[in-house]
């Protein structure tokens, strides 16, 4: 049996006896990091409130360690696990080191004051998530990327060994999320740390967890690693994507492609092509491109935006049957827009279809031309 | 704790204890007869002393300067307890209709027992106290629960507040005694007629009672951030929250049992103690809104005896004055922020 630090089995969340969620089986292991997916409503929160015993279980059992989750002392269970929740937390008059001590407290005695070992532990975590210069500030006059990182610093304080958030980084800039994710993962390697995260942030989700768990509504739908849960086409699926795009093996997240036959051929490559297809899209202009190499970093864009798109399989020649099938397209449109100033050798038929374009009298433009000119009209 | 905080805290207590004592000491001494320190030297050291003075002081001053400050700290502390429980800055046992109940019962207790020409206990009357600030603290639970929103709490409390005093007026219009003046006085509030035995029951229910809330300064202080924080903390919210609720009724049914329905000081002292220590925590807040209250009865009863003189005034009339404007601050404060 492997060794999991907590474990549920045939577990039912929800609300007053009424489940919202029925038969949750995972395990997770310390110093893994679990994230829960999947659309607003499903039941993360409801999953995570229930593992910190703040709503009974419904159904099955949970175990931390080898006890069961509901046979253990509230004071015992203040030291195995701690929260980041959303609920508002009322720091009135505190600094961030009184929000922080607060996690102090299954260690504390009778009226609660700090001994020296206490005011170690504090100063540690707020170290560890780096918010000692912001010490002594009013916990309500800090900004809300150095906030979540004073919650976190509070549950670190505590001294868990499993520590559950809920959506921590959904208010933050790109730069607090980037910081407080790695926070969150240097705290679980170190402290060896078992993590059980919400977040919203796919692509995030992606990179930081060890396992995934995508929750539909009502169930759980799948539970893995990353690579295991991100397959082709899953999280339209998941979220019930009804415009736009999510491409899981590259994280790239599109909106929805102009509808309607192409007008314009874009031939790019290497790059050059990812900013000219969402200008399109923008402009609602349809277009067809090619020819791509599937490893190309334009494909994923060109595959989400593109009426079509004509690709090649990776390392291999481009063969005539595609040449022929982009000559084809480029029949169709007016224009043709050459991303590219110009060709390699493994590419070069790009080159013909460009030659070939000209030959039948196409309207060629360099993108600037392109855009600029539409602008102009 | 920081050096500075902790002498903040240090200056802050020796402050309100030196303005309690002056307060004492003023209170004792003015009034239609004046009474010179050298005379309650004299007679606590068996010296020589009038009458009429030792009378005065004695059956008085004292009792009535002592109840003032008992009362006034049971006051300041239920408010700060409602305030904590609701998460709700504005709550307090006047507003929230608790002082309204325990009048309405201790009234008809009365208006019974004087019926039957039975003299009253002060343990009957804090018993009755109890019982109606009890139904109105259950009435404003059920209330929270099916509102949310603070300003709703409030308004169901002084609707309840509303209720139960023109009950209580209806019962003291049509009673018909001769005490039935000293009802009315103490209906609209008042620390006057209040005799040792008063004095020494409610000593003892309120000490026992702010002893017991000290006690549970460490989990208060848990509550304060959020229940959902303080139950992963290990807090047992039941059992803490049943205990706010039985606690702050007790304070607040002791001060209505002896000195009628007391307005704002409970808003307001917990407020104006938090800035004088900049500091919400409960270990310190508890003992300090204890002597914050009983200063600021004290200070609005001595305006109250002597302002009008002979006429006195109601105690709320008083403390409405002074504590309004901290509470409109409050609001305004609240406004801001948001």
């Amino acid at each position: 049996m492997e060794d999991y630090y907590f474990k549920a089995e045939g577990v039912s969340v929800g609300y007053q006896g009424k489940p919202v969620i029925e038969e949750i089986s995972f395990g997770i292991k310390r110093g893994e990091i679990l994230t829960l997916i999947g659309p607003n409503g499903a039941g993360k929160s409801t999953i995570l409130k229930s593992i910190a015993r703040q709503l009974q279980l419904i159904a099955g059992t949970a175990y931390i360690g080898k006890r069961d989750l509901h046979q253990i002392g509230k004071d015992r269970l203040a030291e195995e696990l701690a929260v980041v929740f959303t609920e508002r937390i009322h720091a009135e008059m505190m600094t961030c080191e009184d929000v922080v001590a607060a996690g102090r407290y299954p260690y504390t005695g009778k009226f609660g004051c700090l001994s020296q070992e206490d005011y170690r532990a504090v100063r540690e975590a707020m170290r560890l998530v780096q918010t000692d210069e912001i010490r002594h500030r009013d916990f309500h006059k800090v900004s809300d990327g150095q906030r979540q990182r004073v919650l976190l610093a509070r549950a670190i304080a505590q001294e868990p060994d499993m520590i559950l958030l809920d959506e921590p980084t959904s208010y933050l800039d790109v730069k607090y999320k980037l910081e407080f994710l790695s926070v969150l993962q240097q705290m679980a390697r170190e402290k060896c740390l078992s993590v059980i995260i919400s977040l919203h942030e796919l692509d995030l989700a992606e990179r930081i967890s060890d396992k995934v768990m995508c929750v539909g509504e009502g169930y759980v739908d799948r539970f893995g690693t990353p690579e295991e849960v991100f397959s082709p086409g899953y999280i339209g699926k998941l979220f019930h994507m009804t415009a736009g795009s999510f491409e899981e093996n590259s994280g790239n997240l599109e909106l929805e492609a102009p509808k309607g036959k192409p007008k314009v051929f874009v031939i790019a490559g290497g790059g050059s092509g990812k900013s000219v297809f969402r200008k399109l899209q923008r402009a609602n202009i349809p277009f067809a491109t090619g020819i791509l190499f599937e490893n190309d970093v334009d494909y994923p864009t060109a595959k989400a935006l593109g009426a079509h798109t004509i690709a090649e399989e990776a390392f291999q020649k481009i063969s005539d049957n595609k040449l022929n099938e982009a000559k084809a397209w480029i029949d169709q449109c007016d224009v043709v827009l050459c991303c590219r100033e110009q060709f390699g050798f493994w590419d070069r038929e790009n080159g013909l279809l460009l030659e070939y374009a000209g030959a039948q009298k196409k309207k060629i433009e360099k993108q600037q031309d392109f855009f600029h000119n539409k602008q102009e009209a | 704790m920081s050096r500075k905080k902790r002498n903040r805290y240090a200056a802050a207590y020796a402050a309100l204890v030196m303005l309690l004592l002056t307060l004492l000491m003023l209170n004792v001494c003015i009034g239609s007869i004046s009474i010179s320190l050298s005379d309650i030297v004299q007679n606590f050291t068996g010296g020589q002393i009038g009458e009429t003075e030792r009378n005065i002081l004695m059956q008085i001053r004292l009792p009535r300067a002592l109840a003032a400050a008992i009362l006034g700290g049971a006051l300041g502390l239920s408010g700060y307890l409602l305030q904590t429980f609701f998460h709700n800055p504005i709550a307090g046992p006047f507003v929230l209709g608790i002082s309204s109940g325990a009048k309405l019962v201790v009234a008809l207790v009365m208006v019974f027992f004087l019926g039957h020409a039975v003299k009253i206990s002060s343990a009957v009357l804090i018993l009755a106290a109890f019982v109606g600030a009890f139904l109105s603290m259950g009435f404003v639970l059920l209330m929270s629960r099916a509102v949310n929103k603070m300003s709703m709490l409030i308004v169901s409390g002084v609707m309840i507040g509303y209720i139960c005093s023109a009950i209580t007026d209806f019962v003291v219009t049509f009673a018909e005694d001769a005490d039935i003046v000293n009802l009315h006085n103490w209906s609209k509030g008042s620390f006057s007629g209040i005799s040792w035995e008063n004095v020494s029951v409610m000593a003892v229910v309120v000490g026992l009672a702010s002893l017991f809330v000290f006690c549970l300064a460490k989990p208060i202080g848990a509550f304060q951030l959020g229940e959902g924080y303080a139950k992963t903390m290990g807090v047992d919210i039941g059992g803490l929250k049943v205990a706010l609720v039985v606690l702050s009724s007790i304070l607040a049914a002791c001060i209505t049992a002896f000195a009628g329905p007391v307005s704002f000081v409970g808003i307001a002292v917990p407020h104006l103690v938090k800035q004088l220590f900049a500091t919400a925590k409960p270990l310190v807040m508890i003992p300090a809104c204890f002597l914050g209250g009983g200063t600021f009865c004290l200070f609005c009863d001595l305006l109250a005896r002597t302002l009008f003189a002979p006429t006195e005034l109601s105690i709320s009339t008083v403390t409405a004055v002074f504590g309004a404007p901290v509470v409109i601050v409050l609001l305004w404060k609240r406004q801001e922020k948001q």
